[in-house]
């Protein structure tokens, strides 16, 4: 036991002291109860604690048998009680008395009666029937504190059988004057729909009623039981969405009583429940959700507050606005949530901002990508809880492009968890993947570990249940597809269908006729397309399956035509090795079963690669003269030397080097003997050979390896690029007026972080574009790479593309003004610039496009791109005097006010430091500060020209900012404000 | 929700309220892995688990831990303000409320958390209004606690100490 508590065991004493003196009856240290947790802190071992809680058990027994003891005592014995089961240990024979206690009792000892009956039972306890009459009882009750106790014992338990019995004076209680006991029994019915909903099924119109209440608190818990309707049959409750909206609005606006504030958060825990409910309604339905976007909207604008529990409304706002019907505007707001969530430092925010985007990429998988980079990061975070989320995310991003990547960082995470549950879970999800993507997809060109990382995952847990459920689910799945067409599935996922329906077959067998796997593998085998490796699988497989008769005659079968003459002249030897073996395997049980044990599946082989078992057969056979065992290198010097072909004189021609390959049987199947000098320098396996062949071989070192045995490699090379093209780009894009955004530099952030990068492009191929920086991977393995820069007076976007790729033509579908306005070309890459503005003033637009290029000798090829940009892209100070401003300020028409938040700093004025807050984010120019008002101007983007201005009035009111803008574009305010607002709760 | 549980820093269960009808068994399995598996996380970790199939919020005050179970489509940080206001409650019924007045008077914990969960709902989630109809139910009883203690780190304040 800890130092602390000793101290605090030490400190005992003195307290009990204490107590003794502030009189006798009420429960404390210096009772009975005190006593025991006083022994029991005292005691160092669990041995010890076990025989003084027996202990006392006994003397509780002993006392709650007596017929002396009053209700009074009983009700102290009762606690303890309680607390001995709060320690684990079991007191059944205190229930009885526990609804004894609740059922003669006065008001307090019925308390606790009531309290232990509920720790003690469960709704399925019989002991239960005995407190219905009780309950019934104290349901009828004049005192207001019995009907409460009676209420909330059964919204906590009650059997299921027993409800028609009290459910009349329930009811009856809807009506109660008290709101307390009205909210109570709309609980319990609550309960009651849950555990019986039959059983409520005549009082809906009574819920009605509820949900009309006076009280808010009665209308809230009302709420509990329309969620679950609602839930369980969205149709039929259509109707009542106005007024959810209506109470929603009324809420948000602040028209509760303040007693349900929560730290000056009106009602949040209702706000969220008719979210929730919200969301149920419109979901898939566009009118109901039409009647809702207004209240969503202002939802979000009022959750400003930097605390939790807006936070926690922001969540479940943005749940139901990615659950109902899409509206754009919405939807982009909501994204703009998720995004602050996501890059919120608090763990919390981060977490459910993933939760997030994994609930959203399902309808857009582009969502998660402005976050690339910060999801690499959570990869590899040092909570397991933020890795998993990140996993969940990435499991439903998986494309045909991302898969190897994504699973290999699956089973990365899964080589480190040791949680059980995580692990099954994770398991199926890899297997889902791998089973269902991978393999049918890329399953020929990808890299060999993955599936055999997915068998050994297989095949190393434990036997357990999880496992063999894991298992199972795999061979149920893989006979399916092999009663489908198996023509189109890759070889290599062939391979792993046999191996897997060979070693775990047995799971299955009890339900199905055990020849359906042997047949099904026997029909792989007649298929043209199987190649020679699969067969020698699928041989494999069946061997380890004939155990029963039907399967025997069914490999016999087989053996018997592939070992036919009309076979054989054609069979590879491996295959005839394996034909043979399981000819031989199938005839005779008792060898198949030494050989293969079917126990013995999960034993790890010991396997003696020296192979001295052989010894004795060496011996013998050197003695009976064979020739010593020779390393294939000796044995090809000594072909060499025996032919006496010597490499030296013959290096220099090609016939000798074709010689020298029909002596080292290496090379001579495939390769034509003109290759020959090239292959050998790639391949490395004979690289003295070129070496030789000095001057007339291609020389290859120094030169970069472009084409590797997978492809082009794109990947490190553009990667390793990125910097050379930015920095190379004509200096007035990069103005030094303007501050250098994040995403003008990428190339010094980019250093560090390449190999993020890296992950990041191949975590994010295939789901269309970046933020800012926008990494597009063309299908032929080029990189587009779109970057937005701003200059004083013009925004860009630039795209530069590289090497050897020529543009051909470069269509914006929105809001890109003019033609490209240059074209800058360098050796390794070609760059077009456009001017961008913002036709109409909103928050954020989208800037997408087409683009078509071309290899130097190929067809023409067209990526799409899309850029998001926010408003703040678009502004630039407005440089006015004071007298000017008044004059604009008169004539522009379009206005709006909003109190913001005050930033305030240590050194500065609370109005100096919010507008330079607001300067310094959103670039707008601080006109003049006359006392505690300050006036601001700055100017759109909006085409040729100078911009649209927008002025902003701010004064100082109490503790927040009252700012007043105008403008003469009509969405100009608006948009403004909503940035100055997130500008501000970022500071 | 599922179920609450309030245990200490040293494992020791303070209080559990169960919403779902779960063996004995059953509850003392969970009750220990969960214990093992919250006490095992680093301070500055998130306060969500994924744990099995339940989504687990918890949170330290003082030396004691809150931690409470809930269903997948239910909101983890609404959940995180519940656990906060039931320690406000704590607090303000018990005045400066620490670890050994829940220890001693884990009944009181109980009726204050039934009178502001019911089912395991929200039921009344205004402070005033859960209190009164506590100390309407007291009022019947005696003086209802010791003078204030002032010992070591059972007796930490949950509340004014920054939970951790």
């Amino acid at each position: 036991m800890s130092d602390v508590v000793e101290k605090t065991l030490s400190a005992l004493p003195s307290l009990l002291s204490l107590d003794s003196q502030a009189g006798a009856g009420k429960l404390s240290p210096s009772s009975k109860l005190g006593n025991l947790i006083k022994g029991i802190t005292e005691l160092t071992s669990k041995h010890e604690e076990e025989k003084l809680i027996k202990k006392e058990l006994e003397s509780i027994k002993e006392q709650v048998a007596s017929p002396n003891t009053t209700m009074r005592q009983m009700k102290e014995i009762m606690v303890r009680a309680i607390y001995c089961e709060m320690l684990g240990y079991q007191a059944s024979f205190s229930y009885i008395h526990a609804i004894k206690l609740a059922q003669q009792g006065s008001v307090l000892e019925k308390r606790v009666g009531y309290l232990a009956v509920s720790l003690f039972l469960n709704e399925t306890d019989e002991f239960l029937l005995l407190l219905v009459n009780t309950v019934l009882k104290d349901l009828q009750s004049t005192n207001l504190i019995e009907v409460c106790m009676a209420l909330t014992v059964v919204s906590q338990m009650f059997p299921k059988d027993m409800i028609p019995a009290i459910l009349p004076v329930v009811e009856e209680k809807l009506t109660h004057p008290k709101e307390i006991i009205r909210r109570k029994a709309v609980l319990a019915l609550y309960k009651f729909y849950l555990i019986a909903p039959n059983q409520v099924q005549h009082i809906h119109s009574k819920f009605r009623k509820a949900l009309c209440d006076k009280d808010p608190g009665v209308m809230t818990a009302s709420l509990h039981i329309y969620l679950q309707l609602i839930k369980e049959n969205p149709e039929s409750y259509k109707d009542l969405t106005g007024s959810m909206v209506t109470i929603l609005r009324q809420v948000v606006g602040g028209k509760l009583p303040l007693d349900f504030n929560y730290h000056s958060v009106p009602a949040p825990w209702l706000q969220i429940q008719l979210l929730r409910i919200l969301a149920y309604l419109g979901k898939e339905d566009q009118g109901t959700s039409e009647m809702m976007y207004d209240v969503l909207e202002e939802s979000l604008r009022r959750a400003e507050m930097n605390h939790n529990i807006t936070y926690a409304i922001l969540f479940e706002c943005v749940k139901t606005i990615y659950t109902v019907h899409p509206k754009s505007q919405l939807l982009e707001k909501a994204a703009e949530c998720i995004g602050n969530f996501v890059l919120s430092p608090k763990i919390n925010l981060k977490y459910l901002g993933l939760k997030a985007l994994t609930y959203v990429v399902q309808q857009d998988a582009n969502l998660a990508l402005p976050h690339q980079m910060t999801i690499i990061e959570c990869l590899d975070h040092s909570d397991v809880i933020i890795k998993r989320e990140t996993l969940e995310l990435l499991f439903r991003i998986t494309n045909a492009q991302n898969v190897t990547v994504i699973v290999e960082k699956m089973l990365e995470f899964l080589r480190l968890t040791c949680d059980d549950y995580s692990t099954i879970d994770l398991v199926g999800k890899v297997a889902e993947l791998t089973m269902n993507s991978v393999f049918s997809l890329g399953g020929d060109v990808m890299q060999p570990d993955i599936p055999n990382n997915f068998l050994r995952l297989l095949a190393e847990g434990v036997d357990n249940v999880e496992d063999r459920q894991l298992r199972l689910f795999a061979v149920d799945s893989y006979v399916s597809l092999l009663q489908g067409v198996t023509a189109k599935l890759p070889q290599r996922f062939l391979q792993v269908i046999s191996w897997v329906l060979g070693e775990y077959s047995y799971l299955r067998e009890e339900e199905s006729d055990p020849g359906s796997v042997m047949r099904l593998l026997a029909r792989l085998l007649d298929q043209r397309h199987t190649s020679t490796e699969t067969r020698s699988w699928v041989l494999g497989a069946m061997t380890k399956l004939c155990s029963s008769p039907v399967s025997v005659a069914l490999a016999r079968d087989v053996c018997e035509r592939y070992l036919s003459s009309l076979y054989s002249g054609s069979l590879n030897t491996v295959l005839r090795q394996k034909a043979q073996e399981l000819m031989i395997l199938s005839q005779d049980t008792k060898l198949r079963a030494r050989v293969l044990p079917a126990e013995g599946r999960l034993e790890s082989l010991e396997v003696d690669s020296s192979l001295s078992f052989l010894d004795g057969y060496v011996s013998e056979a050197l003695a009976a003269g064979a020739a010593p065992y020779k390393s294939p290198h000796q044995r090809q010097e000594d072909l060499v030397q025996e032919k006496a072909l010597s490499l030296e004189p013959y290096g220099l021609s090609l016939p000798v080097s074709l010689s020298s390959c029909s002596i080292t049987d290496r090379l001579t199947d495939r390769r034509s003997p003109t290759l020959l000098s090239m292959s050998s320098g790639l391949s490395g396996n004979s690289t003295e050979l070129s070496h030789q062949e000095g001057s007339t071989t291609l020389k290859l070192e120094g030169v970069k390896r472009v084409w590797g045995k997978d492809g082009y490699l794109a990947q490190q090379q553009s990667a390793g690029e990125t910097p050379t093209p930015l920095v190379e780009l004509p200096n007035p894009l990069l103005s030094p007026q303007s501050p250098p955004s994040q995403t003008q530099k990428p190339s010094s952030g980019l250093e560090p972080d390449q190999e993020k990068r890296q992950l990041a492009s191949s975590l994010f191929v295939g789901l269309g574009s970046h933020n800012s920086v926008c990494l597009v991977r063309l299908p032929s393995t080029v990189w587009l790479f779109i970057k937005h820069c701003q200059s004083a007076n013009q925004s860009h976007v630039f795209k530069a593309l590289f090497k050897r790729f020529y543009i051909n033509s470069c269509q914006s579908i929105s809001c890109i003004s003019g033609s490209p306005l240059k074209e800058v070309k360098g050796h390794s890459v070609s760059v077009c610039l456009h001017t961008v503005v913002m036709k109409r003033a909103s928050v954020q637009v989208e800037l997408a496009g087409l683009l078509s290029y071309q290899r130097p000798l190929g067809q023409p090829q067209a990526a799409q791109f899309s850029l998001s940009l926010s408003l703040k892209h678009f502004l630039r100070p407005l440089t006015v005097s004071t007298g000017d401003y008044g004059k604009m300020w008169l004539s522009f028409s379009h206005d709006l006010k909003q109190n913001l938040r005050l930033v305030t700093t240590e050194h500065q004025e609370p109005l100096t430091a919010t507008l330079d807050a607001l300067k310094g984010k959103l670039h707008l120019h601080v006109v003049d500060i006359i006392g505690s008002e300050g006036i601001v101007a700055c100017r759109l983007l909006q085409g040729p020209g100078q911009g649209q201005p927008c002025l902003l009035h701010c004064r100082v009111n109490a503790d927040s900012l009252a700012v007043w803008l105008r403008s003469p574009v009509p969405e100009l305010p608006d948009s403004l404000l909503y940035h100055c607002q997130k500008a501000l709760t970022e500071t | 929700m599922q179920f609450m549980l309030l245990f200490s820093r040293q494992g020791k269960l303070r209080l559990q309220k169960w919403y779902v009808p779960l063996s004995d068994k059953e509850k003392k399995k969970i009750t220990r892995e969960l214990v093992q598996t919250v006490l095992a996380r680093k301070p500055k970790m998130c306060s969500f688990l994924e744990w099995r199939d339940l989504k687990v919020v918890y949170k330290r005050y003082a030396s004691l831990y809150f931690c409470c179970a809930i269903e997948n489509q239910d909101n983890e940080l609404i959940t995180l303000e519940i656990i906060h206001r039931y320690v406000e409650l704590l607090d303000k019924y018990f005045g400066s409320v620490c670890e050994l007045d829940i220890i001693f008077n884990f009944e009181k914990a109980y009726f204050i958390l039934d009178e502001f969960l019911l089912g395991g709902e929200a039921q009344d989630t205004s402070k005033k209004n859960v209190l009164k109809a506590i100390e309407q139910a007291d009022l019947l009883q005696e003086c209802r606690r010791e003078p204030p203690l002032t010992v070591c780190f059972l007796s930490a304040q949950l509340t004014t100490e920054k939970p951790l």
